[in-house]
């Protein structure tokens, strides 16, 4: 294996086809396809829709990220993969394709965790992870708070979310709203011109006595549609603007606090951001305000690599190269619930 | 020409080596066929490194590859799909698709397979092999097929007719590959036979997030 392989990384997970090349911590080619505007009418991802375009689209991606990159396949020194968690007919397109690249091209072959990959992510733009790091990740698959004191081989969850995805929520409240999906673009244009403190939209798991890291978006988004029903039955206009960031708000607001809650209680005084919700303004901007305050070093990659891809699987994998981790055995496959412990497998 | 044949469309994936010659002879080298239930995704690629091993062949060998393209269960069927297209793609081989039904049994026949949701997968053969009808989705108890019928036994008595057991095999995946391993550029697309739209239905009412 040379010094700085080249790895080529699968994501398809959700309904994402990513195909990602990185050399070391340097970022090739990102070349991405997306299924998105199929799943639009049915506000949500479809997941049979889904792996029907994850197979269309697999190898034209492969082709795209070697042409970004200006190799070949055979310049390729290892492969690595999303195993989970994810959807399971989606992961299996990637996973059946790494490892058949893999077995011709007669390469290693890593099987990854999603999660882990988004923080890895980090690297290719930050360099090296201060480790031990906390980790939020959000959208609309997974809401969780993880405590990273090694990427490679250890990964452990502080909490997660008891119902919806942050990303799910958006979505719903968008609908609530009229606005098209996903929900977070829309949601955060919107807010730009209302006042964020004009609902008081309740804030989930922050008593006392609640799970300190978890959280709950359940109730929130409940909320948020009772409170526009209430306005319509009653023949008042809807405020969309404060709605819109009054909900947002909330949303940030529990995120960051429990984010910078865990670093303190932990520690830990670097923080990392990852997942769609991450592109959030205003998540991001109350995550600087709040880490600025507490002493913490705040990363977050930009908009591109927080969403799903292609180059955040191959960041992992070659962080686990260069950390000699075993290659996945020849009968890997996809596990929809992969717990975060585990980073390769 | 070394043809490797894949098919994932059954519960039993097929990896197979042949040798394919233009005079119409096949010599399967190497077999292996897995009962594999809803593992094919962990269990191919081992079996393709088998077969190659089992004949003491290597990757570098490979001249075409030829893979089932169903109709069979949606996820399976897509990992045997995407491995062909991944494998050929590496090698840059030729990859051809065919009817998996195309590959049970041989002259006249009906071919049925399970499509689960009690309906089967089925197609009917001339004598000379040429697929006469299908392949189709169906109710057993919606269609009257001729027999002799070969495939999944499972069905016979919905069928009302004998039903031999009969599964997808190299020699069966090769020969309905023949007219494109003669010609490769005239090998269409790789395109599932799905023969079911997605299930997917689009929410009804928008605010069903508070009834939810
Ligand atoms: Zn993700």
């Amino acid at each position: 294996m040379p010094e700085e392989p080249l790895v080529l990384g699968f994501e398809t997970s959700c309904d994402e086809t990513g195909v990602g090349l990185v050399r070391g911590r340097t970022l090739l080619a990102d070349a991405l396809a997306t299924s998105m505007a199929e799943h639009e009418r049915f506000g949500g991802v479809v997941p049979e829709i889904a792996s029907r375009a994850h197979l269309e689209a697999m190898v034209p991606t492969v082709h795209r990220a070697l042409a970004e990159a200006g190799a070949t396949v055979d310049d390729v020194d290892a492969i690595a993969v999303t195993s989970g968690p994810g959807l399971t007919g989606a992961l299996l397109v990637g996973v059946a394709a790494a490892k058949a690249y893999a077995l011709a091209l007669g390469k290693p072959l890593y099987g990854v965790n999603h999660l882990a990959a988004h923080v890895a992510v980090d690297e290719l733009q930050h360099g090296p992870l201060a480790e031990p790091s906390i980790a939020l990740l959000v959208s609309g698959g997974h809401s969780s708070l993880l405590l990273v004191p090694d990427l490679a081989r250890h990964v452990e969850s502080l909490g997660r979310t008891v119902d919806d995805a942050a990303g799910e929520a958006f979505d719903k409240v968008a609908r609530v709203l009229g606005m098209p999906f996903p929900g977070g673009p829309p949601i955060d244009r919107a807010a730009r011109e209302g006042d964020p403190s004009a609902i008081a939209f309740p804030r989930g798991l922050t008593g006392p006595r609640d799970a300190p890291y978890d959280f709950s978006f359940s109730g929130l988004k409940t909320a948020v549609a009772r409170w526009v029903e209430a306005r319509e039955r009653a023949g008042e206009p809807v405020p969309v603007a404060d709605v819109a960031a009054s909900f947002q708000e909330a949303v940030a607001d529990v995120l960051t606090a429990k984010a910078v809650r865990a670093c303190r209680d932990h520690g830990v005084d670097h923080l990392v951001l990852g997942g769609g919700v991450a592109a959030n303004s205003r998540l991001r901007a109350l995550a600087e305000e709040r880490c600025g305050k507490a002493g913490i070093v705040l990363r977050v990659p930009s908009p591109k690599l927080c969403t799903d891809n292609g180059a955040m699987v191959a960041a992992l994998g070659s962080r686990l190269v260069a950390a000699g981790v075993a290659p996945s055995a020849p009968d890997l496959g996809a596990d929809s619930s992969l717990p975060i412990e585990t980073v390769s497998r | 020409m070394l043809v490797l044949a894949l098919d994932t469309a059954t519960p039993t994936l097929v990896a197979g080596l042949a040798n394919w010659s233009q005079d119409g002879a096949t010599e399967v080298l190497a077999e292996r066929a897995v009962p594999s239930g809803t593992r094919h995704a962990e269990l191919l690629t081992p079996a393709i490194a088998g077969v190659l091993a089992d004949a003491g062949l290597t990757m570098g060998n490979l001249e075409a590859v030829v893979t089932g393209l169903g109709p069979g269960p949606f996820t399976g069927l897509r990992v045997g799909v995407v491995t062909a297209a991944a494998l050929a793609d590496a090698r840059g081989l030729p990859v051809i698709g065919v009817c998996s039904l195309d590959a049970i049994g041989s002259g006249a026949r009906t071919v049925v397979t399970d499509a689960r949701r009690k309906e089967i997968y089925w197609a009917t053969y001339a004598a000379d092999g040429s697929r006469l009808t299908g392949p189709a989705v169906d109710k057993p108890a919606d269609v009257t097929l001729p027999e002799p019928a070969v495939g999944d036994p499972a069905f016979a008595e919905r069928l009302g007719i004998a039903v031999a057991s009969a599964d997808v095999t190299t020699a069966g995946l090769v020969r309905a590959a023949a007219a494109q391993l003669a010609d490769p550029s005239s090998a269409g697309p790789l395109v599932p036979l799905y023969l079911r739209r997605p299930d997917a239905t689009p929410p009804t009412a928008i605010k069903a997030v508070t009834r939810a």
